[in-house]
């Protein structure tokens, strides 16, 4: 059975708006910048296309229809998937190594500022029967009470989660995407004002505008076009009970995404903790307690190690294991279902980027992602050189 | 639910319906501004001008309307913009009668997709690619639709007053038929 590879990748915005340009002006941008790379004809040269999409962020029912024309998938195999890039990156993957597909294209994006009403929006993912009626005052409360309960099981405090703050909103100044960086200390962050107990504005990513469209090809497709293809040696993706029952969650952890991890290790044939394959990881933190989260749930370090390797500058930029170098969600923010594919985009140009001075056995990057609240959705990916 | 009784027997009212357990109510609160992007905005300004704008593909020649800032077929950036006359023929129209709970309408609507004269572009092979308009019909009846009498009739874009436009599609009341 062929490998699968990422052999190209585009994007456009990551800008808190980007109001010149509709959600379908951002697809093409993306598309174009993808195809461009390796000189890839849509409209001959890929086989289906991809598009990762959720009606209630669109603001348009059944928005699989919108899909095809900005990245050239019209009269085309094209399917959408209503979830997080990521998932559309497992799709292409099967897709691929059916052996029926050369090359696929997957494509999300995400406009939050065209929403005027966004908790009204996030409550249409909330139980109808139960759940709306008590009407949270705020999407955010979902990931204050994971925040506390993480914090009362572990025993840290309040600065372990600055910390994480700090580091990626720092981070991220060297990002071009990153339109949330900034050099916040942890002073800063601490003495914010409490959003949502124990979350203050700093520990909750913002919002951006974005398109990411990749392509991915089988192992003959993708060196035909590519004489530097990023191998997806494993992936994996699990949902729990879901948002129809959150009331029976593990509130203090994500088994889902120890579910995807453990899932994508399997299929890269890869075992032990992510720092003994990779060299650095993306992980999810558009809450900051999330990164710890992650990293616990990834086999990484629990959370009380992970806080010491933390402080250690262990997952700085150019720590021992650098964990969300681009500066995560907290300093490019959160695309909707773009967020986890941007952590993939990270990794695959970090990977591009870091070529041969990377250790021998750690050609690899770990990328674990949630689809958010109110969710209960991970996913987890391998990337390899 | 209406409390004009038009049939025998005993009506629900609203909050019949709503007292009965195991029924939740939500009225969503969903608000969207959505951002027309470039070639969209070029559009509805041009509307607001009383002026029907199309963008032409460099490479296959297709003209768009409404206007894209892409080609589908050749997934390229589409280039020079074109004014069209806004005078056009009727592709194919359709009377409606009824409304989408199936109620009848105090007054049938008729819409219509207008092929709209583009300046250089005739329609490649396939007859149903051309630059045109979905749009109400007016100044047509409801037989000219039925028998077909309407395919092919020539129209043009009834606007509104100057001072009624607002950039938006509605700003062409209907296409009404070119009186000759």
């Amino acid at each position: 059975m062929t490998r699968a590879a990422i052999v190209s990748a585009g994007w456009y915005g990551f800008k808190p708006e980007v109001g010149d340009l509709s959600f379908r002006e951002m697809m093409f941008e993306a598309a174009l910048r993808a195809y461009a790379k390796v000189g890839v004809d849509p409209r001959k040269d890929v086989d289906a296309f991809i598009s990762c999409q959720e009606d209630y962020w669109e603001g348009i029912a059944i928005t699989d229809e919108f899909a095809p024309e900005p990245v050239g998938g019209v009269l085309r195999p094209t399917l959408t998937v209503t979830g997080d890039l990521i998932q559309c990156l497992g799709q292409a993957v099967m897709l691929v190594r059916t052996g029926y597909f050369d090359l696929v294209s997957i494509e999300a994006h995400a406009k939050p500022s065209d929403i005027l009403t966004l908790k009204g929006v996030m409550d249409m993912a909330l139980d109808p029967i139960y759940l709306r009626p008590l009407s949270p005052p705020n999407p955010h409360f979902l990931a204050g009470i994971m925040a506390s309960s993480f914090l009362a099981r572990t025993g840290l405090g309040r600065e372990a989660l600055a910390l994480v703050v700090s580091k990626n909103k720092n981070a991220g100044l060297d990002n071009p995407r990153a339109s949330h960086a900034s050099p916040v200390t942890v002073g800063d962050v601490i003495s914010a004002d409490t959003v949502v107990d124990p979350l203050t504005r700093y520990d909750i990513a913002p919002f951006s505008d974005a398109a990411i469209v990749m392509l991915v090809g089988g192992e003959e497709a993708a060196r035909k076009v590519t004489d530097t293809p990023v191998w997806i040696e494993g992936i994996g993706w699990a949902t729990e009970s879901g948002t129809g029952s959150l009331a029976y969650h593990s509130w203090d952890s994500m088994p889902s995404m120890k579910m995807a991890v453990e899932m994508a290790k399997g299929m890269a044939g890869l075992s032990g903790r992510p720092q003994s394959f990779a060299s650095f990881a993306e992980v999810e933190d558009r809450y900051s307690f999330m990164e710890l989260l992650a990293l616990e749930e990834a086999g990484v370090a629990d959370p009380i190690e992970g806080f010491r390797m933390l402080e250690a500058g262990d997952f700085d930029p150019n720590g021992f294991f650098p964990v969300n170098p681009s500066g995560g969600s907290l300093a490019a923010g959160v695309s909707f279902e773009v967020t986890g594919g941007f952590r993939v985009l990270e990794a695959y140009e970090r990977l591009l980027a870091l070529g041969g001075d990377l250790e021998p056995g750690l050609e690899r990057a770990l990328v674990v992602s949630w689809r958010g609240p109110p969710t209960r959705t991970s996913m987890s990916v391998i990337l390899g050189v | 639910m209406s409390e004009e009784k038009s049939l025998p027997g005993t009506y629900l009212r609203e909050r019949d319906l709503q007292s009965l357990p195991g029924i939740v109510e939500h009225r969503p609160d969903v608000k969207y501004l959505y951002s027309a992007g470039q070639a969209q905005s070029m559009f509805l300004r041009g509307l607001k001008d009383g002026r029907i704008l199309g963008v032409r593909c460099m490479r296959c020649g297709r003209v768009y309307v409404p206007p894209r800032s892409y080609c589908e077929y050749c997934f390229a950036p589409t280039g020079d913009w074109v004014e069209l006359s806004g005078e056009g023929e009727v592709h194919t129209a359709v009377v409606s009668y009824i409304s989408t709970f199936r109620e009848r309408l105090e007054k049938p609507e008729i819409v219509a997709v207008v092929k709209l004269y583009a300046p250089g572009y005739t329609n490649k092979d396939d007859e149903y690619e051309f630059a045109g308009m979905f749009h109400k019909l007016c100044g047509v009846g409801e037989d000219d639709v039925i028998n077909g009498r309407v395919i092919g009739m020539r129209v043009k874009p009834r606007w509104r007053p100057p001072e009624e436009r607002i950039g938006s599609v509605t700003d062409i009341e209907c296409f009404e038929p070119v009186q000759s």
